[in-house]
């Protein structure tokens, strides 16, 4: 993962509340078995409106996108984070973000910013005609002339992607520890493991509803 | 001193601590990982190109449901049909192959367990109580239904637990959300979940795990609880549990990959440690009376907007935050629905019943009462699709696909099929559909598709009516 200390640029100022992933990418667009080219799909239906602000020139191309309330809601699907990755979003600030739509971001090195809804409301009028920068060194967002907001951010997840940590990786390095949980598990809670006996799945006959 | 009072949610999240970290975080060990082929295939890519196994296959099981169509699969010869689809038909092939190569445990499209993997984990005893249970699929928050922590994840975590068996997690808030009372008469689980989240909100939960407690929810059946679990996720909850108990363990006696013998008895010994302490502390308590709660369905494009069958579309103006006016005022216009109009005044032209939300037996079952010796209305399009093949087989041994074919039902292949329109079963622009389903977004069930969420029974009366009924009219 590229590592990300700072996105700065335009910014979609959209402000929606509880944009869903069925808005961001629509099911039709998950049959692919890749990660890339997902953009020209995200937010079809919102682009199929004429005006819309994802077709606007002024925002094309805007790194950072201001969103309201429960941002990625709905389905687990990380293709919502692939799509906006691929249209060019690196950060979404937003009063709140669905939980799993937060952990698919950071991931995939966009950054879930989160902001009181007055900070939202300010940002969504200094940004149709101004920059916006994220810093993730000192944990603000600031406009070149009115303001500074800071932010908060997990501090794993602050470092996995100021250091575009791979966390397979990281984790794969805790095998001990895992191997060990394993061992004593297999002792307390022996039903857990399926190699033996259980593991040869879905005998015909055997099955009730 | 006696020891704190705990959570079932601690107490869970407390056995499956690998290690504590110093930001509080901690690495949970994964008991059980489902598969399906929709997000899976980019993780398994992954795998192979860092040159990693799978760490536990035997703790991984995959199932293919969200791409299939639920048309016949094989000819009269029995020959397996083709999926005319060629972007469905590459995913599903893929994960067969990706199976094959890491060694993964696979329920066939073709086999009777097939199912959709939310039906088919609890239906296998592959989820278990006190258990953590994870799949690419938000609504793996199903299966917390029988004492388990479960939740869905995305593609990068996927990965990760297969690799590691393992995720990174830091422990959620909790939310005890208590029904008391018992249910009135025509209301089910459903109906109870859909008064949760009208109460709660689509963001209530945001950053809770919730735990269902109370009488309600005490004397469901495992099918009703699997319902209720289900949409925690809708309410924003990232899980919702419910405290194994009798019922439970009687559900996953004898279960195929349930544990057997002396194993199932230690196994039970434990599940009875797992019910919250008295005197446990919630960081947040919401309680609802079953006496408030009736057949109850969404007239918006959130699954918060939630009205009672007897009640009428709401007006923008009715809500007090301005901007969920505006968004009110948006659904309405995407509905097609205009404030004061009765709920039960609106026809429906499509009728879905199915969904890891409502497409067990007992489901099939109610909505087969009220179908039975009526007829779909004219200009309804009406189809069950089964949850899994072995619901579809008991659900035939009853007799019950003849009572919805005689009624003028489609009689459908397991999968998820219109829930989420990634098949063909699709609900055209404009159109609207009475769905048993969790969500009404917009373009959900197919573009410009317009959902109403609801019970099997509600589904089966709006099918017979042809438009929104009160389904205690009918039984």
């Amino acid at each position: 993962m590229e590592p990300v200390t700072r996105v700065s640029g335009s910014a979609y100022p959209w402000g929606q509340k509880n944009v869903d992933t069925d808005v961001i990418i629509p099911a039709h667009w998950l049959k692919t078995i890749k990660r890339s080219g997902l953009g020209r799909g995200a937010f079809e239906t919102v682009r199929s409106a004429p005006g819309n602000i994802f077709d606007d020139p002024r925002y094309a191309g805007s790194p950072i996108l201001i969103a309201g309330d429960n941002f990625g809601c709905g389905s687990s699907r990380e293709h919502a984070a692939w799509a906006l990755a691929d249209m060019g979003v690196r950060a979404v600030i937003a009063p709140s973000f669905s939980d799993i739509f937060s952990g698919n971001a950071f991931k995939n090195g966009i950054v879930a910013v989160v902001l009181p809804q007055e900070a939202i409301d300010r940002l969504l009028v200094v940004a149709t005609d101004q920059p916006v920068t994220i810093d993730l060194e000192t944990m603000t967002v600031t406009t070149p002339f009115q303001g500074r907001f800071t932010f908060t951010l997990d501090p794993f997840r602050r470092r996995c992607l100021m250091e575009g940590l791979d966390e397979v990786g990281l984790t794969l390095s805790k095998d001990t520890a895992i191997s060990k949980f394993e061992e004593a598990m297999h002792q307390q809670r022996p039903w857990i493991d399926q190699r033996s006996g259980n593991a040869g799945i879905a005998v015909e006959g055997a099955g009730r509803t | 001193m006696s020891p704190q009072p705990r959570t079932l949610y601690e107490k869970v999240w407390g056995a499956h601590v690998v290690e504590r970290r110093d930001d509080g975080s901690c690495l949970i060990y994964i008991d059980r990982h489902l598969v399906h082929e929709v997000t899976s295939p980019q993780a398994f890519e992954g795998l192979r190109s860092a040159g990693r196994r799978v760490r536990r296959p035997d703790l991984t099981l995959a199932v293919p449901d969200h791409n299939l169509p639920t048309t016949a699969r094989v000819d009269a010869a029995g020959r397996e049909l083709p999926i005319a689809d060629a972007e469905s038909a590459e995913q599903l092939g893929a994960l067969r192959s990706n199976v094959a190569e890491f060694g993964v445990p696979y329920i066939d499209a073709l086999a009777v367990e097939q199912g959709i993997v939310h039906v088919v984990g609890p239906e296998q005893g592959f989820t278990l109580p006190g258990t953590t249970v994870v799949c690419g699929d938000s609504h793996t928050s199903a299966h917390g239904a029988l004492g388990a922590i479960a939740f869905g994840i995305g593609t990068s975590e996927v990965e990760h637990v297969l690799a590691t068996q393992t995720l990174i997690l830091s422990p959620s808030k909790t939310m005890e959300v208590r029904v008391d009372g018992s249910l009135g008469f025509g209301v089910s689980a459903k109906d109870v979940v859909l008064a949760i989240i009208g109460r709660i909100g689509a963001a209530g939960g945001t950053g809770y795990v919730i735990e269902f407690t109370g009488e309600v929810i005490r004397d469901l059946s495992v099918e009703g609880r699997l319902t209720i679990a289900n949409m925690s996720i809708e309410g924003g909850a990232r899980a919702g549990m419910i405290a194994p108990d009798e019922t439970t363990f009687a559900y996953l006696k004898g279960r195929m990959m349930a544990p057997k013998g002396a194993e199932w008895d230690r196994a039970v010994e434990w599940w009875r440690t797992l019910p919250s302490d008295v005197g446990a502390r919630y960081d947040r308590t919401v309680t609802l009376s079953a006496s408030d709660i009736a057949p109850a369905l969404t007239w918006g494009t959130s699954p918060e907007d939630v009205v009672p069958i007897t009640g009428v579309v709401p007006a923008p103006e009715s809500f007090a935050d301005p901007s969920k006016q505006a968004a009110a005022r948006k659904s309405l216009d995407y509905m097609g629905l205009v404030p004061g109009m009765r709920m039960q005044d609106v026809a429906v032209q499509h009728v879905f019943i199915g969904s890891c939300t409502n497409s067990r037996i007992e489901d099939l079952r109610a909505a087969a009462r009220v179908a039975s010796g009526r007829r779909v209305a004219d200009g309804v399009r009406a189809m069950v699709v089964p949850g899994s093949g072995l619901v579809k087989r008991q659900a035939e041994a009853e007799g019950l696909d003849r009572i919805f074919a005689e009624a003028g039902f489609e009689w459908r292949e397991p999968g998820c099929s219109m829930c989420l329109a990634m098949n063909p079963d699709k609900v055209p622009p404009g159109e609207r559909c009475a769905s048993t389903s969790n969500r009404n977004f917009v373009g959900r069930q197919g573009p410009g598709a317009r959902t109403h969420l609801l019970s099997p029974a509600m589904a089966a009366a709006a099918a017979v009516n042809g438009r929104l009924t009160d389904v205690r009219e009918l039984i």
